[in-house]
């Protein structure tokens, strides 16, 4: 277990700045997610955190050490790529004791490491086989085993579920998170899916164009996004956006739109918002319920498009030009072309400026 | 297959084995193989054939008489100019020359093009052009200056030095080859194995080579066949003791006292080649698979 501290890091690749004056600490046993749209840097990032790729300026300490430049091997740490990356010549026990031999470690230590890390990620009838004999599941295993059996200090996953289908991601998620556990070691996971990022984090690190957005709890994060572009990358169907304006009426804030006028005077404003500020409403498709028309609520709209879930449903709301998308009851009835009512609970609403787009 | 091979009539019925158009396929493949086996089948015959059959001056006719007799003279007796113990001399001077140049030119190969493929070398860009470049320099150009090379550190005419020179033209080929099969190999597998802590020359021997067998395969045929294929850098370098088989064989095929003994010189012919045809018959296969191999992404 150790603690990770990156300072002022830039890194530059022939010529283009990917991350420029980055600073980012871990916590010894914490599970950090850096979460992204592809190009972010995320991997970038993850990738000067291994000695994979040499930074251009800055600072990187893991467990209180300097190893800014040092070589990968000497970082502690371990790490498991997208495509696996197993050695295809070598059966699954030799892929695993690969790392520990090089290092020099006794026979018998190596034997109780490969032994430890085939029990917990259940290899042990495999140990014999080489990595073509493998599914998909079972070679990220093995990956994850050969960061295991290095006894790393720092694990570092760089998108390792992408390659997987849909069953065995959800299988394997949910066994990266038993193995943090029991392990409680410190792991960086790099990913752009936001479900792996909600439950599988400590924290998460919301990144675009090689800054940190927001680095919070994955409850913080999804509830109190900073900006539209963090509300937008969280959640699916993401974020309702709707444009307006903030106007005071007897002192009490209103957002005022198109679309609907809603009492925010309970908002937790960082600032008082001047009047009249133009500004957008951020709200959570579950946070919007709906009603008969006719009922005194916050809007009315016609719905467009119903996508049925099974648990749930999204409805898809035409409010004045303005699409939103709805999380209702399986049981409810919405057929298209319908109009219908829609409340709004204040409480739970995001708003931002639409000039700087952030969090008001 | 005997199951699939009942039901296939049944299934193929709409489709005539034998139309016209099959026909004319089949002809045209058959006059070419008839054209292009024709050499060797006369090759074959004439050096089985005692001469007085071969003065007859029938051609095509089969032999005879067939006796081992001329093989057994090309091997160990016929005469290179002034030595008369056949081209089996040439033959192991051959092996001794190609074995050590394929082994040393393929290693060198991969080595350049696993560093060029993973480690960011400087000028590794220029350096590759200029290797490349040397691949299409026709080999005349540089006798002269190699020849004095050679010659002013003393490897001239020896068979570290024959060794040598083939080794350095193999290596554009050999280094364009293994260069892009490591292009194809997922860049995160060495990653890997530099966390792991592997150095440069334990990524290279237990990682990369066990993995290029394919290639290495295909790097082998062709280094084989060249290096036995070639008279002109044999001829020049490798000095009196160690001549090729291919030199070799033009001398028993020149030195002629009285009577040209075509038959000698058939089986001669036919023993010098048949090591780049067992090569070619055997790992055809082998030979499409790696090239594929390397041509595909992983």
């Amino acid at each position: 277990m150790s603690n990770v501290t990156i300072e002022n890091l830039d890194i530059r690749l022939s010529g283009v700045s990917i991350i420029s004056q980055l600073n980012l600490s871990v916590q010894s046993g914490e599970f950090l997610v850096l979460l992204g749209p592809s190009g972010c840097g995320k991997s970038t990032l993850l990738h000067s955190i291994a000695g994979l790729i040499d930074v251009s300026d800055g600072r990187l300490e893991i467990g209180g050490t300097d190893v800014t430049w040092a070589d990968p091997k000497d970082r502690g740490i371990g790490m498991v790529f997208q495509s696996y990356a197993l050695y295809p010549t070598m059966t699954v026990e030799k892929n695993l004791s690969f790392g520990p031999r090089i290092a020099g470690v006794a026979k018998a230590e190596i034997a109780r490491r490969v032994e430890r890390a085939a029990s917990m990620l259940h290899l042990t009838e495999l140990l014999g086989r080489k990595p073509a004999q493998l599914s998909g599941g079972q070679r990220q295993r093995v990956a994850i085993g050969r960061a295991l059996v290095r006894e790393a200090g720092v694990f570092l996953f760089d998108e390792p579920l992408s390659n997987l289908d849909a069953k065995l991601r959800s299988e394997l998620r949910r066994e990266l998170k038993q193995l943090h556990q029991q392990l409680g070691a410190t792991m960086i996971y790099v990913t752009h899916d936001q479900v792996e990022a909600m439950t599988l984090a400590t924290r998460i690190a919301v990144m675009k164009a090689g800054q940190i957005q927001q680095i919070d709890t994955p409850a913080a994060v999804y509830a109190r996004p900073v900006n539209m572009f963090v509300a937008g990358f969280l959640g699916a169907p993401s974020m309702n956006f709707i444009e307006g304006r903030i106007e005071c009426v007897n002192g009490a804030a209103h957002f005022v739109s198109p679309t609907l006028l809603l009492d925010v005077s309970s908002y937790p404003f960082a600032n008082p918002p001047q009047n009249n500020l133009p500004s957008v409403l951020g709200v959570r498709p579950e946070h919007i319920t709906l009603a008969p028309p006719g009922t005194d609520r916050a809007g009315h709209a016609t719905v467009s498009l119903v996508e049925p879930m099974g648990a749930n449903q999204v409805v898809w709301l035409d409010a004045q030009g303005v699409s939103l998308a709805v999380d209702a009851d399986a049981q409810f009835v919405a057929p298209p072309d319908r109009k219908i009512a829609f409340a709004i609970a204040p409480a739970q609403v995001s708003l931002f400026d639409l000039q700087s787009q952030m969090r008001l | 297959m005997s199951a699939s091979a009942i039901k296939a009539p049944n299934r193929r019925s709409a489709r005539p084995r034998f139309s016209p158009a099959r026909l004319g396929v089949y002809a045209l493949l058959v006059s070419a193989a008839v054209f292009f086996l024709l050499p060797l089948y006369v090759m074959v015959t004439t050096s089985l054939k005692p001469m007085d059959e071969i003065r007859l001056g029938q051609l095509f006719a089969f032999p005879l008489h067939p006796t081992f007799a001329p093989w057994i003279e090309a091997w160990s007796t016929a005469c290179t100019g002034l030595e008369c113990r056949g081209i089996q001399v040439g033959f192991w001077n051959s092996v001794k020359i190609a074995v050590p140049s394929t082994i040393a030119s393929i290693f060198l190969g991969a080595l350049n093009g696993y560093a060029l493929s993973f480690w960011r070398v400087k000028w590794a860009a220029p350096l590759f052009g200029v290797l490349m470049f040397g691949a299409f320099v026709p080999y005349q150009v540089m006798m002269y200056p190699l020849v004095r090379t050679l010659a002013t550190v003393g490897l001239f005419g020896t068979l570290p030095g024959i060794v040598l020179i083939h080794t350095v033209f193999g290596m554009p080929v050999m280094t364009l080859l293994f260069r892009n099969y490591y292009a194809s190999v997922p860049v995160e597998l060495f990653k890997a194995a530099r966390i792991d802590g592997g150095g440069f020359w334990r990524i290279f021997l237990q990682l990369m080579l066990p993995m290029s067998l394919p290639i290495i395969a295909v790097a082998v045929i062709m280094q084989m066949t060249n290096i036995w294929n070639d008279f002109l850098l044999g001829l020049v370098f490798a000095g009196r003791e160690n001549l090729p088989m291919t030199v070799q064989l033009n001398n028993v095929i020149n030195t002629t006292t009285g009577e040209r003994l075509y038959n000698v010189n058939m089986a001669s012919t036919i023993l010098t080649s048949l090591l780049p045809l067992t090569v070619y018959l055997i790992s055809g296969r082998w030979f499409v698979r790696g090239i594929a191999a390397g041509a595909v992404k992983g």
